[in-house]
């Protein structure tokens, strides 16, 4: 932790703030400290019978523990050690769809999952399967009601999102599971954003498959996991030597698992107080974004968000002039315009909470973290109406009366 | 991402605003990418006298704009026509592929409001 002295004199380009958690994360120096000796000294491979492949192996064991303790998974044997959400999700979509086509081809998923939901449910629909996507409310809930429409005998899977990392609303898990199982369905869960933030029980909420990654709790990048309840129908989509039950080949990331395991054990601990303490730096920072500025929103839900998500929008502006003029003051944040986005389109899950383009344009997404402190929100708060201001005088969208 | 001289046209836009008894404006917008902009001119002898615009949009198209409107003041209007949409684009140094669609808006926001003068010229006679 940094102290601040620049408060006073203003911000310099040294000091920076950094709000854009859900795009990449600082891994946790304790976490870093518990890989170095899997980089270092300890190299044995894992299926190897000798004391070297044995160490590995425990180290890895451990590691499962963790994170399969942080989720409350029944047994460490259902963790499966991946390359990260991607490939998890991959995995649960491909895997479950291919090894349960004899059951039925219809896959459902809602309309604001992550782009590696969305892919390869597409990708299926090119292989015989059929994927219907659920459309979501103004706050970006899943409409139940569809769901339940479109749930049929055919439907093997349905994957709806813990919390999403765009606009931060958590959905109802327990009751999309209740009836997902009710049709004889599979559930999974991509909690990539979500996971280490808010507590997740996937026994309690009856999750058949859920996607977790290491960055997104302060450990490496390059790993994650899949859950898969015991008694889920699952092929490979990676085959090879056969690691991870067959189900994931390839040797493990000793490392990497490694820091994912201590991530996960120092998230379980340290959850509570630290998710309270970034609720109240978020309502904080949304309050303070929204009320000295007209014509300003929130979006997704007031409460029911994740606990490090601020997402706003700004009428009349655009969301990158808005990033250019943070980064110029020394605060990193996010945009769902489609001018920052590779494909020059706006955000899919703007959109798919009803947001005209030129609404979606206007977004502003700050993702908070362990070393944001209660001064940085009060600077970010401070400089924004300016950054407002000079943008809507340069924009021939702004009504006149607005800046007289 | 931009190159300086594109954050310097950003942070600080020459010509910024509107001309209220403008000789000639044009608008134009590209509702894909989220760029929209009006620039006004004030013909004086057959040359741009005045010149100022307006954008709604990301850096590319704030800075194309601030730029053209540099290119384009005390030419005349035959001079101005022929600013091209890569002339903007090299004047700043070079812009992302990515972004290239919205810079050359600036361009084409010139060009229509000479054309609208013309209209008007041609009107009144
Ligand atoms: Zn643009």
């Amino acid at each position: 932790m940094w102290s601040w002295v620049s408060e006073c004199v203003g911000m310099s380009r040294t000091k920076r703030i950094y709000m854009d958690h859900a795009a990449g994360r600082p891994v946790d120096p304790r976490v870093l400290k518990a890989m170095l000796p899997y980089i270092k000294s300890v190299y044995g491979n894992p299926s190897s019978p000798h004391s070297f492949g044995q160490e590995t192996k425990q180290a890895i064991e451990v590691a499962r523990t963790k994170v399969a303790e942080l989720i409350n998974a029944e047994r460490e044997e259902s963790i499966i050690f991946t390359s990260g959400a991607t490939e998890s999700n991959n995995l649960a979509i491909k895997g479950v769809a291919y090894r349960n086509k004899d059951q039925g081809t219809h896959l459902i998923m809602s309309g604001v999952e992550h782009m590696s939901v969305l892919n390869p449910c597409k990708f299926l629909t090119t292989r015989g399967f059929k994927a219907t996507s659920i459309p979501v409310d103004q706050y970006g809930f899943v409409n139940l009601t569809n769901l339940e429409e479109e749930l049929t005998s055919e439907t093997t899977l349905v994957s709806i999102m813990y919390g999403n990392g765009e606009i931060g609303t958590i959905q109802p898990v327990k009751e999309i599971s209740q009836m997902v199982h009710g049709k004889n369905a599979y559930l999974h869960v991509d909690a990539t954003a979500a996971n280490g933030q808010v507590p997740i029980d996937v026994r309690e909420e009856g999750i058949d498959l859920l996607t977790t990654s290491s960055n997104d709790m302060y450990g490496p990048r390059g790993v994650g996991a899949l859950y898969v309840r015991k008694g889920v129908r699952l092929g490979p989509v990676t085959h090879g030597g056969g690691q991870e039950w067959g189900l994931r080949s390839g040797t493990e990331n000793l490392p990497g698992i490694v820091g994912f395991g201590k991530a996960a054990e120092i998230a379980a601990e340290e959850m509570p107080t630290e998710s309270k303490r970034l609720e109240k730096l978020r309502d904080r920072l949304i309050k303070g974004l929204l009320d000295p500025v007209p014509h300003s929103f929130l979006n997704g839900h007031p409460t029911k968000r994740l606990p490090n998500n601020v997402a706003v929008r700004y009428s009349f502006i655009e969301g990158e002039s808005i990033l250019l003029d943070l980064d110029a003051r020394g605060v990193a944040a996010s945009s769902g315009s489609a001018c920052t986005a590779k494909t020059l389109e706006p955000s899919h899950v703007l959109r798919g909470i009803g947001l005209k383009h030129e609404e979606a344009h206007g977004s502003v997404l700050f993702t908070l973290g362990k070393q944001n402190t209660e001064e940085e929100v009060s600077y970010v708060i401070r400089i924004m109406p300016e950054i407002v201001k000079r943008l809507r005088e340069m924009s021939p969208l702004t009504p006149k009366e607005l800046m007289e | 991402m931009y190159s300086k001289k594109v954050m310097d046209h950003f942070r600080n836009p020459r010509n910024m605003g509107e001309i209220p008894d403008a000789d000639g404006v044009g608008t134009v917008g590209n509702p894909v990418c989220g760029d929209l902009m009006s620039v006004h001119i004030k013909v004086k002898d057959g040359r741009i006298n005045d010149i100022k615009f307006k954008t709604f949009g990301c850096g590319a198209a704030v800075a194309t704009s601030s730029m053209v409107t540099e290119l384009a003041k005390g030419k005349t209007l035959e001079e101005a026509e022929k600013i091209g949409r890569s002339d903007v684009a090299d004047s700043l140094g070079g812009l992302p592929k990515v972004k290239m669609h919205c810079s050359n808006l600036a361009a084409d926001a010139l060009h229509a409001a000479i054309e609208d003068y013309r209209k008007k010229k041609k009107a009144e006679r």
